[in-house]
């Protein structure tokens, strides 16, 4: 019995072994899971339409999927990283010591961060400027605005006679997630920047002011699942959420879309950029792979078809913002050139 | 002392002892009831547990099909009947299911009701019709009535049961034009609900209707088969050496005390190991089962090790000097005796350790093994995912359908630790002896 798990172990490993050297023969994407719906819906059509392999999508995280993506040139390391912000330029300078040096950035639409509450509640309308007096740990004391105090406001009336008088209570996002990195970038940053005195501060007193979010129990730090915090909406008619379009989408028979600033997230308030929490779509592809791992061209041209990325395209389904025509194009056509990526 | 004090005296003593007694009782019954209530508290939480994973489950072992009559001519799958089988996957499919729809329900004509009309079919169905025709080519040219597989959203609806002639009261996303489509369907007799067999052949997918377990089974399966092969040997070595031939010196215990905390290091530690070591030192492939059922036995060795002691030093020492002293070497005293007896033991420990590995996640996040994989892996070098992550994915998506793909993936994993447990419980029945 031992002999023959023995044999057997060793057998499976050597052949392994030899396997492993070889090439690989699908793509590999890492990256942002704000982006893994999408580029999953992508990766099953390119895998059933095609005669190439499914691509594997591991959704790593923006950051962590640049790590993996800049560690060097060869099979062992991915092919494309998707991400819900742009590169920054310390991440290119460590891709290009790496030896990753053509790189090509693909724009591939926008997602919007939804603040919502339940079908059967009032729906709010307010601006950023609310949501970061709602929010932060430190704001403005309204008998001086050049005082910061910590967050006196428990009603929604106390910030603003028009908005219903119940219990602040917000259910968002843990630190972890990238829906939280964009909330706080674009919603508290834009409400924070409403107040002049605090837009006069330090760049690094500016963040710490506006990106704290307050931690008296108001602000629900509820996991990184978002069907949760919509499970949770439906039970509790008075609390808010902040989670992404998608789960807005799939989900508008139980909960609704505030309107933030005049607009709803929307299809069409995030496509025309009416809508102010919305964030765009990136992946980045390793150009120096095309033509070594099979299939990066046609998945780049799958991804980059009117079918799935256009106006009515099956990603727009799934709700992807999709970007304007001439936009589309032109990234389209930067695309089929695999034109470089040039960041400085 | 007079006798009539020592009466007085000893009945004192013997009330004293009765009302201890009482309170002993009492203190004793008391700890009962506690073991008994907290034995059914555990119980009503299980019963808790599994029954809402069962009754959220048990939908998606069942799939909603929708009969349409599907025109397959040549001409509007835009192909040549002559086309080879990787020409016909760009025949226009979508078209042909579409023009169906559109024959069943001609008085819609809006782009936008079409376009509503057209998202019941599931796009499953495409892929579908190019298996039927690649089966059989004489379809081409056919008008053939075809079971079509419904969009996750109408199945959801049909599956409920709900009344569809009052769509104000179903909660769907459907709009009632939707829900009136529906109805029409399910009065003509052309909405059928089965089992779900696209469940058990298909691998992932984001379309719930088509999303399946199969590449997740065959991960797990792969990975264990790692696993087991690596573990078991060594493990049931090291712990042969320990217990049977090692000295009692300080190497030693030095050995077993780092065994011993090895058992308690969280897992996730081990798939950085694996991380540094296996893929970026020794290149392995990333998201392959060899490199998760490497770390996985890394996990499940302590484990292993430390059972397989316990059913060794389990063996009485008659046996082994009985052995000795009918002129067995320490060898054959070890192989022919003391292994065989100690086997239920040791067995029993590694298909725990082996459960406990079929579990496990946080390891894998580390070497890519949390990934979408469509494919179904063949071999231990293939991008595999395993179970516990499928169900940590489905979980984890938008679309609402995934919910009960989500408790159905517990099903199916529970079903498999149940087997594995029932198959140590059997292990030990058929070996064990007593003496």
């Amino acid at each position: 019995m031992n002999k023959s798990a023995l044999l057997v172990g060793s057998a499976v490993l050597a052949s392994s072994f030899s396997t492993a050297v070889l090439a690989r023969d699908g793509i590999s994407v890492v990256g942002s899971s704000t982006v893994y719906p999408f580029a999953t819906v992508v990766a099953e059509r390119f895998g059933k339409t095609t005669d190439f392999n499914t691509p594997r999508i591991e959704a790593t995280g923006s950051g962590g999927g640049f790590k993996l993506f800049c560690s060097g040139i060869g099979v062992q390391t991915p092919d494309i990283t998707n991400a819900s912000r742009r590169m920054k330029t310390s991440e290119f300078d460590s891709c290009l010591a790496n030896g990753v040096t053509d790189i090509v950035e693909v724009l591939i639409g926008f997602d919007g961060i939804a603040v919502a509450n339940s079908i059967n509640s009032t729906q709010f309308d307010m601006g950023t400027k609310e949501l970061y007096l709602a929010l932060a740990k430190m704001v403005p004391n309204p008998a001086n605005e050049e005082e910061l105090i910590e967050n006196p406001y428990q009603q929604w009336s106390e910030i603003n006679p028009d908005l219903p008088a119940i219990d602040i209570e917000v259910l968002g996002p843990p630190p972890t997630s990238g829906t939280r990195d964009a909330f706080v970038e674009l919603a508290m940053e834009g409400g924070c920047e409403q107040f002049p005195a605090i837009k006069s501060l330090e760049k690094d007193e500016f963040k710490a002011v506006c990106h704290t979010m307050r931690e008296d129990g108001v602000y629900v730090e509820a996991g990184e699942n978002d069907n949760l915090i919509v499970q949770k909406l439906e039970a509790n008619p008075n609390a808010l959420g902040i989670f992404g379009f998608s789960f807005l989408e799939q989900n508008s028979d139980k909960v609704q879309s505030s309107i933030i600033d005049g607009f709803t997230a929307d299809f069409d308030s995030i496509a025309d950029g009416d809508y102010n929490i919305s964030r765009p779509l990136y992946f980045y592809v390793k150009a120096q792979h095309v033509g070594t791992v099979p299939g990066i061209e046609e998945y780049l041209a799958e991804f980059t078809s009117e079918q799935a990325w256009g106006e009515d395209g099956y990603l727009a389904d799934k709700g992807m913002i999709p970007l304007g025509d001439e936009q589309r194009s032109e990234v389209g056509t930067a695309v089929s050139t695999l034109e470089k990526l040039i960041l400085d | 002392m007079s006798s009539l004090d020592q009466k007085a005296s000893s009945s004192a003593t013997t009330e004293r002892v009765k009302a201890s007694l009482r309170k002993r009782y009492a203190a004793e019954k008391r700890f009962k009831l506690y073991g008994i209530v907290a034995i059914s508290a555990s119980i009503a939480f299980l019963f808790l547990l599994m029954g809402s994973i069962i009754s959220k489950g048990l939908p998606a072992f069942s799939q909603t099909y929708v009969n349409l009559n599907v025109s397959l001519s040549a001409e509007q799958l835009d192909i040549d009947p002559t086309a080879t089988d990787s020409e016909l996957r760009r025949a226009n499919f979508s078209g042909v299911i579409k023009q169906a729809m559109r024959d069943r329900f001609p008085d819609v004509s809006k782009r936008r009701d079409k376009k509503a009309l057209y998202s019941l079919i599931s796009t499953g169905a495409e892929y579908d019709l190019y298996d039927r025709i690649v089966a059989d080519r004489s379809l081409i040219g056919q008008n053939v009535n075809l079971w079509l597989i419904a969009d996750d959203e109408l199945s959801a609806i049909v599956k409920s049961k709900s009344d569809l002639s009052a769509p104000d009261s179903i909660v769907t996303r459907l709009t009632d034009q939707q829900v009136g489509w529906a109805k029409n369907l399910q009065d003509a007799g052309d909405v059928d609900v089965r089992f779900n067999r696209t469940f058990f052949v298909n691998g992932d997918s984001r379309e719930p209707e088509l999303a399946g377990i199969k590449a997740a089974l065959m991960g797990s399966a792969f990975t264990l088969l790692i696993t087991f092969t690596l573990s078991f040997p060594i493990a049931v070595a090291s712990a042969i050496y320990l217990e049977e031939f090692a000295p009692q010196n300080r190497w030693t215990d030095i050995v077993e005390v780092n065994i011993n905390n090895l058992a308690a290091v969280p897992s996730i530690v081990f798939g950085l190991l694996g991380l540094a070591v296996f893929i970026n030192f020794f290149h392995l492939p990333r998201s392959a089962p060899i490199v998760g059922g490497i770390v996985l036995s890394l996990m499940t060795l302590p484990t292993i090790i430390i059972s397989s002691r316990a059913a060794l030093k389990a063996v009485p020492p008659s046996i082994r000097e009985a052995a000795r002293g009918l002129g067995a070497s320490p060898l054959q005293v070890v192989t022919h005796h003391v292994l065989p007896l100690a086997m239920p033991g040791i067995l029993t420990g590694t298909i725990i350790g082996l459960a406990q590995a079929l579990g496990e996640t946080a390891p894998l996040l580390m070497i890519g093994m949390v990934a979408f994989i469509v494919d179904i892996p063949t071999s231990v070098t293939d991008a595999a995912t395993v179970l516990p992550v499928q169900v940590f994915l489905w979980a984890d998506s938008p679309e609402r359908a995934f919910l009960e793909k989500t408790s159905a993936a517990i099903m199916v994993l529970l079903v498999f630790l149940i087997l594995m447990n029932a198959i140590a419980v059997m292990l030990r029945k058929r070996f064990e002896r007593r003496w």
